[in-house]
């Protein structure tokens, strides 16, 4: 069970003065259950890649394995593949239409052909699983705040019950509370469903703290496709794809640099405060050791 | 896909028709519109279609590229053909079909009509191809400009149709978009009778109406912010302003339309091609 | 001199029912107190919702106070005759780089400002060709706006404001839509503004990391001014500040967590290098 991709090309416009090779021979495997991050600068090819995984865009070149299937055979059915691939596009509150969020939500489950009484309960589940008060649940989306409208637009694809959740920079255009909101809330829905997350992110920061894996995107190529720490390791080259570390990567590079022995791996503050104070300890220890 | 779409968009390049002041080349397109419909012979088209590939080669833009413009227009021409293909039924009977039936004149008039259809529209994109919105505008307003006296607002009309022009793609865009994610959400805009997909198309409607103005009230208010205040007291930064090789345009537009009148009209040789 | 000053401003938004009637008001400001001086950067922080847009919309004249007052280059914002001055002294770039573009082509829009403020053609292409080179954007002087990234975008809306050669620029947000090169990209322009044509600058923002080297800092909440003072003064206090809905860059936690265990450090480190500096010291003891 997972996404895999082998050796997909996708090619805008092709034969046209627009031409562009967005996607150049990706090869690539998500498992079940994993929490990955996809980085990249903007036009390094993550939302054309994306769109691939629910068949919404259809690969020039190549295969795509939905649970062993090949996506592109004739006879492979779409629609199943968009109700187990839910895609959460950058600002999803501008798709949202109904009068109410309750109906808006109940879109997707409607257009499975579900009944009424199924539909709401999915709907109640997902707006539950996004942490949207009841009270809202009958006002219209329009009405609601910024980081409102993004949960009721998430909880939108996520009544589809899908098996796997992409989410195109969930945080863009929120504030710091906002963004650290919504990423607790995906990190949640991973711990209590089986779901697959994939998040696209520029937010270093973001990703280091809840990715498994990350798979960085560079001119439509997979440049790094590892753990955070490895990643982050490269930080001199994700510089140069237009990217960058986390900040406490670099403070730790320069420490070491400084000449304190600290493990550079730590990607997240609290990694970074441990090892600091580790390495605080030890060296008093040393220090100790030395005037006995 | 629907961003494809390049009718009324603006081609940068840097060619003699570019440069062209934008009064010129309204008028020589109304012009080389009116000159399509005062002939009746293959002489008469071909010196239209000669003029127009001068054109199109004058103007630097590809070929391939304006041919994609006509894309939309295609069910358009379908439409034509049919109709004049089996509604006239004078002239002399090439075939018949069932009850349709297919005359010389028939289909020399579905000919004539696609040819000038497509002129037509070939002509006009040509135009917007070449001059930026704004030209355009100042070119419009310029024009009719004398509609002022009669308290017609001319400068706010034109800066209407500049702004429409430049949001058209933004908005195009963001259709494709917002139908991509109500795809991702199971919607379905293929399937299903008229009445089922007009109601499908309710989930891209209101997302695109709503968009549209929340973008209009920000540009409202960006305007006002760099204070504009309708066209009182407004200085140009690219004035109108007539150059030699616009006076030249126009005398070549208004050969043209003479020769074409009279070769169409009177040209002694009439080769039909059937 | 005040390049901006606010007193107790007060904003209030009516609320209707559905027939249109007033139902009551809801206050987004709620008399804030701002001085800004000529040459000065100065920020204004808040999360979504807290009143910093709407105050921003005061100081170009697009909003005009309930209550209280604004003053922007010594004028009153409040007196119909004073609008354009106002307009033209302050300058305002938003944070939707689509929508605040009007011209197709980049240059025809940096042109749109001074053609509203009647300046004679040969000075309004002299001014373009200058904003433009002031951000950095003159090789782009033909192409369409459509075709820029965000940050490029972002660029030309602030050369359209420099054309009008304001006292003063307000930028709303201008990088919450942008990607980190965008950002950084916006934020340079901004610098180089400063220091070239020393034009005052207030920023509007959520993102902390940007205003390290404002002059002057202030947090917004509930329409009302909470915290005020310099960055350092600011970032030192990392709790409150979280329970502002705001947070701080990773250096600053990481030396707060730091802190917090024992190490010996001061409080409101806004740079790494800062940080590093003090650790190396920690551990030389």
């Amino acid at each position: 069970m997972s996404i895999r991709l082998e050796h997909l090309n996708y090619i805008y416009s092709p034969n046209t003065a627009y031409e562009k090779h967005a996607l150049k021979d990706i090869c690539l495997e998500i498992p079940d259950g994993e929490f990955v991050g996809i980085i990249g600068h903007t036009g390094s090819g993550k939302s054309t890649l994306i769109q691939h995984f629910n068949g919404l865009m259809k690969a020039t070149d190549g295969k795509l394995f939905y649970n062993g299937e090949n996506i592109y055979e004739q006879g492979y059915h779409m629609k199943k593949l968009r109700n187990e691939v839910g895609l959460v596009f950058q600002y999803p509150e501008h798709q949202l239409f109904e009068t109410d969020v309750m109906a808006d939500v109940c879109f997707g489950p409607k257009n499975q052909g579900l009944s009424k009484e199924e539909c709401r309960e999915r709907a109640l589940e997902a707006l539950k699983l996004v942490g949207l008060k009841e009270k809202y649940y009958k006002s219209s989306p329009f009405e609601l705040s910024g980081g409102q409208k993004r949960r009721a637009a998430i909880a939108g694809v996520l009544a589809m019950r899908p098996k796997v959740l992409v989410l195109d920079e969930p945080t863009a255009g929120l504030d710091p509370k906002g963004r650290d909101d919504i990423l607790e809330q995906v990190a949640y829905l991973h711990r209590q469903t089986d779901m697959t997350v994939i998040l696209v992110s520029h937010s270093m920061e973001d990703i280091a703290r809840y990715a498994d894996r990350i798979i960085v995107m560079n001119h439509g190529e997979v440049l790094y496709n590892d753990e955070p720490k490895k990643v982050f390791a490269h930080y001199r080259e994700l510089e140069r794809a237009g990217l960058a570390a986390p900040q406490v990567t670099y403070i730790m590079h320069d420490l070491k640099e400084c000449g304190l022995s600290v493990n550079i791996e730590a990607t997240t503050v609290a990694e970074a405060a441990d090892e600091i104070i580790n390495a605080l300890e030890n060296r008093k220890n040393k220090t100790v050791e030395k005037g006995k | 896909m629907i961003r494809d779409i390049t009718i009324g968009q603006y081609y940068p390049a840097k060619s003699i028709l570019h440069r062209l002041d934008p009064r010129v080349k309204l008028v020589s397109t109304l012009l080389y519109l009116i000159s399509l419909f005062l002939f009746r012979s293959v002489a008469g088209y071909l010196a239209a279609t000669l003029f127009l590939i001068a054109v199109i080669r004058a103007s630097k833009v590809p070929f391939g590229y304006i041919v994609k413009g006509l894309k939309p227009i295609v069910m358009l021409l379908l439409i034509t053909v049919v109709f004049n293909l089996f509604l006239k039924k004078d002239g002399e009977v090439l075939f018949s079909v069932w009850k349709l039936t297919v005359t010389t004149v028939g289909l020399r008039n579905a000919v004539y009509m696609t040819i000038r259809l497509i002129y037509l529209i070939v002509g006009s994109s040509l135009m917007t191809f070449t001059t930026t919105p704004n030209e355009l505008t100042d070119g419009i307003e310029a024009l009719l400009h004398p509609l002022n006296k009669i308290h017609v607002p001319v400068h706010e009309v034109a800066m209407m149709m500049s702004i429409a022009l430049r949001f058209i793609p933004i908005l195009l865009e963001e259709t494709d978009k917002i139908m991509k994610a109500q795809q991702a959400r199971g919607a379905d805009f293929e399937s299903g009778n008229v009445m089922q997909r007009a109601k499908a198309m309710i989930p891209i409607l209101v997302p695109l109406f709503v968009s549209a103005f929340r973008r209009a009230y920000d540009l409202a208010m960006a305007m006002e912010a760099r204070c504009y205040r309708g066209g009182d007291g407004r200085t140009k930064m690219k004035p109108l302003r007539y150059k030699g090789r616009d006076w030249a345009a126009y005398v070549i537009m208004v050969g043209y339309v003479v020769s074409a009148a009279v070769i169409g009209r009177y040209a002694p040789f009439k080769i039909w091609i059937f | 001199m005040d390049m901006i000053q606010t007193e107790k401003l007060i904003f209030e938004y009516e609320k209707r029912d559905e027939d249109g009637n007033v139902i009551g008001a809801s206050r987004a400001i709620d008399g804030v107190d701002i001085d800004v001086k000529e040459g000065q950067f100065v920020a204004v922080l808040g999360h979504n919702g807290s009143g910093k847009s709407t105050f921003a919309k005061h100081l170009n004249a697009i909003l005009v106070p309930t209550d209280g007052t604004v003053w922007v280059d010594g004028r009153n914002t409040k007196e119909p005759q004073e609008l354009w001055n106002v307009r033209q002294a302050a300058g305002m770039v938003f944070q939707n780089p689509d929508n605040q573009i009007i011209g197709t082509v980049v240059e025809e829009d940096v042109g749109f400002g001074p053609e509203n403020l009647g300046v004679p053609t040969d000075e309004i292409w002299q001014r373009v060709e200058e904003s433009l080179k002031a951000v950095g954007m003159l090789s782009y002087r033909h192409h369409s706006p459509n075709k820029l990234s965000g940050g490029q975008k972002q660029r030309v809306a602030i050369a359209g404001v420099v054309a009008m050669e304001p006292k003063c620029i307000v930028l709303d947000e201008p990088t919450a839509m942008l990607d980190p090169m965008g950002r950084k990209e916006v934020l340079k322009t901004v610098r180089r503004l400063r220091e070239e044509k020393k034009v005052t600058v207030i920023l509007i923002t959520h993102y902390m990391e940007e205003v390290v080297d404002a002059d002057k800092i202030y947090v917004m909440d509930h329409g009302k001014v909470v915290m005020e003072g310099t960055p350092r003064e600011i970032f030192s206090q990392v709790e409150r500040l979280k329970e502002y809905r705001l947070d701080v860059p990773q250096v600053t936690v990481l030396a707060d967590e730091l802190r917090k265990r024992g190490i010996d450090i001061p409080g409101g480190i806004l740079r790494k290098e800062e940080l590093v500096q003090e650790l190396v010291k920690v551990f030389q003891k």
